[in-house]
């Protein structure tokens, strides 16, 4: 009698966040939770990042804010978000129902908001970890200069690990001139882990009008169109540091997942595809552990930066 | 007794909580007139839960590189058959003219808060732009009362469902901008000749569905009769279910102020009162 094959043991530890498999959802293509609750089984993910959250609400650009474009989207929304006491009043009682990690995305306008909103998290029950947005490049007022000027991100970092009991998760944004020297810092800093790509700052124009597509002029291109750029950063960055790696970038399927796994990342975010397919998160699940299965991998960290090359 | 004054306007009705994501099979895709095609898709668990003014989030096939989906104020629904009224407009209408019957396409929906049906005891006046007939469609079967309709369009083959709306026992009056059908000039125009012709105790209470500046004269012509206006209000989309907030629309708050709504979730149909308009300077 030939044994049963176990299951492929899908688990990650994320920088102290134990997950049940490496597959999440990206900050700003999940809400918060409740907008999918209705079409898919939320505790099937590996974990969930919220929205952006500031110190204070804040309504975000003016429309349109968002713009299709050849196999991507560009946004520029502009971090609109009910602040602390209102994510933490309107959404945590939600989010605590589900028996999965909640990671909440922060941002801030200057070093001390960042620090400030970081160290009201310690007190609140059911978060996991900070994702540290240094690099949404739709606030005009620095936060995306905090991702892309090395000083400035280590101060960010740091006043942030200084203030906060929970694992921290820098998202790397991608257009710096090497990005090792980002994911480096951030390890440095005591992140555990970093998170990356941010989406990529970009234009669209209408040529009749003469006008951008969208109101904020500039946005971030996310999707299909930005996954080769992604995969390079994240295969750079990943044998910089030995902090575990997020991949995001427009992830479509297991096999976008698969490909972010073999260049170094330990877990992944699916984003844009959100907003395509809700169920593709888990999807994505199932696919990876076919594909362990069909390779005879036992863990999914047996799959983790094993490019040939 | 005048209601304005002495009564708030009413909240929209709560939103149908239950949404689907069905692969909806094609059973008949046809030129329907013009340029207007008719979509009819089987799709056994969204149909029946379809409220008058909701839409369809699809995923257009052969269109590999449009990574979102498509909403689509839904026209009919019964028997397990959804369907919709659209255009080739662009990158993803085009892709939808291949549809042929048996293939799939992914759907969402229903979606949205879409128009009230309570019988305030009103007379109801459907006013539809554009391809708007098609989203007024349910509400004119559902709705308890009878009313008239107004349809405006640039040229006579603009104006869709006439003999459908008066099937349904509704009053149909035709305006053209070229005036090759009914008067000429923007619907307003026969809105305008009606309200002079009514009884001043006729209550009407509009139900619109256009281009914005079609809403906002609607609205205009019910706050001037103290009568109510529920518009559905028109945006880009991206995921349809409120996660993305691209659809926001502005709308006033009882504090005197603003904030944004969503048209995927709270909307798409707004009372006139509640909306903030682009041109209005926003506190």
């Amino acid at each position: 009698m030939t044994p049963v094959q176990a299951a492929p043991d899908l688990r990650v530890n994320l920088g102290g966040i134990a997950m049940k498999n490496p597959v999440m959802v990206a900050s700003g293509t999940f809400g918060y939770g409740p907008e999918y609750a209705d079409l898919v089984d939320l505790n099937q993910l590996g974990a969930m990042v919220v929205k952006g959250i500031h110190l204070e609400p804040t309504r975000g650009n003016e429309t349109p804010r968002t713009f299709e474009t050849a196999s991507g989207l560009l946004n520029a929304i502009g971090l609109p978000n009910p602040g602390f006491d209102g994510f933490v009043k309107t959404y945590m009682p939600f989010l605590r129902q589900y028996d999965v990690p909640v990671i909440v995305n922060i941002w801030g306008r200057t070093v001390d908001e960042y620090a400030e909103v970081a160290r009201r998290f310690n007190d609140v029950d059911g978060v996991h970890g900070l994702e540290i947005n240094v690099s949404c490049p739709n606030i005009k007022e620095g936060s995306a200069l905090f991702g892309t000027d090395l000083d400035m991100f280590r101060r960010v970092v740091d006043a942030v690990r200084a203030r906060t009991r929970l694992p921290v998760i820098p998202k790397l944004a991608p257009n710096v001139g090497d990005i090792r020297a980002f994911a480096c810092a951030a390890e440095a800093c005591g992140a555990n882990a970093i998170s990356l790509i941010n989406s990529f700052p970009a234009l669209a124009i209408d040529a009749e009008t003469r006008r951008p597509e969208l109101a904020n002029v500039t946005g971030g291109l996310s999707g299909p169109a930005i996954k080769p750029i992604a995969l390079k950063l994240v295969w750079e960055a990943a044998r910089a540091v030995s902090i575990p790696v997020v991949g995001i970038g427009g992830i479509f399927n297991a096999t976008d997942a698969i490909e972010f796994l073999i260049a170094g990342a330990d877990a992944v975010a699916i984003g844009t595809a959100n907003f395509t397919h809700p169920g593709t998160a888990m999807e994505t699940v199932r696919g990876i552990a076919e594909y362990l299965d069909r390779h005879g991998l036992a863990r999914v960290g047996d799959l983790v930066g094993t490019l040939a090359a | 007794m005048n209601r304005a004054e002495t009564e708030a306007p009413p909240e929209s009705p709560p939103l149908a909580r239950r949404i689907v994501q069905e692969d909806g099979v094609v059973v008949e895709h046809e030129n329907f007139q013009g340029d207007y095609r008719l979509l009819r898709l089987q799709a056994p668990a969204i149909t029946p839960l379809v409220q008058p003014g909701q839409f369809l989030h699809l995923k257009a096939p052969h269109a590999a590189e449009s990574l979102l989906r498509r909403p689509f104020s839904i026209y009919q629904a019964a028997d397990g058959v959804v369907s919709i009224l659209y255009k080739d407009i662009g990158r993803g209408t085009r892709a939808m003219t291949f549809l042929r019957p048996g293939e799939t396409l992914n759907l969402l929906g229903p979606l949205g808060t879409g128009y009230p049906l309570e019988d305030r005891g009103t007379f109801p006046v459907l006013v539809a732009g554009g391809y708007g007939m098609a989203a007024l469609y349910l509400l004119a079967k559902r709705h308890p009362n009878r009313g008239i309709a107004f349809f405006g369009g640039a040229t006579p083959g603009d104006i869709l469902c006439v003999p459908e709306f008066e099937a349904l026992g509704w009053e149909v009056r035709v305006t053209t901008i070229d005036g090759g059908l009914g008067m000429q000039g923007k619907v307003t125009v026969a809105i305008d000749a009606w309200l002079a012709e009514i009884d001043e105790t006729v209550r009407p209470e509009f139900y619109a569905c256009g281009p914005n500046a079609m809403l906002k004269a609607v609205g205009d012509h019910a706050l001037a009769r103290d009568a109510l206006a529920w518009l559905s209000m028109d945006r880009n989309m991206g995921c349809g279910v409120g996660a993305c907030l691209t659809c926001v629309q502005k709308l006033h708050t009882e504090e005197g102020g603003w904030t944004w709504a969503r048209v995927c979730r709270e909307g798409p149909v707004f009372e006139t009162r509640r909306i903030l308009w682009d041109e209005e300077k926003a506190t």
